[in-house]
């Protein structure tokens, strides 16, 4: 099962809009709640990370009999130092993003906690994309 | 604890959800960061938070939340009372601060997360 997601930029009312739409086909799908929370929490920072810092991109989800495959890919501005950005607490979001209750700089460490396999391609002033394996 | 000797404890009062005023929460967790909220990953939890915005509903959404209670008399806005209909979660609010609710549910035996 394929889905596709465009996430906006900087639009904070629908955030969550696309975690929301991949939570519900796996709960019909019954993929046991604990595990879904986990997909999920991962699939909602990975989304906010876009609305929050990037111009925008799409979240594209694979289903199959055994694996949750999530590919996030922005259109940029890429993140500058990735090493930096992998260490909890560290964060570039503004004021803005703070005030919705994000910039915790937790975004990219639960998501690496939460999935089996990630792959992060990013280069300043290219875009991001996020490839997470989850095992069902 | 039950939702409503939770609310009865922090003089809250329950914005939408009375199905929930029966829900056994066994335990409390206080932010106004969603990221924190997003790394909880056990159930039957109250998200105590002064966040008073959609973003409050989604994280609770994600981390299988089904109670809020929002502080310092934070009202919810009907935009945020329409999503916790839509997601089933419970909405409530108290006078008292983040502090102050966190401290009387802890003393009245609502068991913490870490």
């Amino acid at each position: 099962m394929h889905e596709e997601f465009t996430i906006p930029s900087k639009d904070f009312s629908v955030a969550g809009e696309a975690s929301s739409k991949i939570k519900r086909i796996l709960k019909q799908l019954n993929v046991p709640p604990q595990r879904i929370k986990q997909i999920i929490v991962a699939v909602f920072e990975a989304e906010v990370n876009v609305i929050a810092h990037s111009y925008g991109g799409k979240v594209l989800c694979d289903i199959e009999q055994e694996r949750v495959l999530i590919d996030v890919i922005d259109t940029g501005p890429g993140i500058e130092d990735l090493d930096l950005a992998m260490t909890e607490g560290w964060s570039t979001a503004t004021s803005e993003v703070r005030e919705m209750g994000y910039g915790a700089g937790m975004g990219l460490p639960n998501i690496k906690k939460s999935c089996d396999e990630l792959k992060i391609y990013t280069k300043k002033g290219d875009h991001t994309h996020i490839s997470m394996r989850f095992t069902l | 604890m039950k939702l409503k000797e939770i609310l009865e404890c922090v003089d809250g009062k329950l914005v939408w959800g009375e199905s929930h005023l029966e829900d056994e929460v066994i335990r409390g967790f206080a932010s106004d960061l969603m990221s924190d909220v997003l790394t909880i990953l056990e159930d039957d939890i109250l998200l105590i938070t002064g966040l008073s915005n959609n973003q409050s509903i989604r994280t609770a959404e994600m981390s299988d939340i089904t109670n809020i209670l929002l502080v310092r008399n934070k009202r919810p806005s009907q935009n945020m009372i329409d999503m916790a209909k839509e997601l089933n979660i419970s909405l409530s609010y108290t006078p008292y601060s983040l502090f102050k609710t966190s401290g009387l549910l802890y003393a009245k035996g609502l068991k913490p997360v870490y």
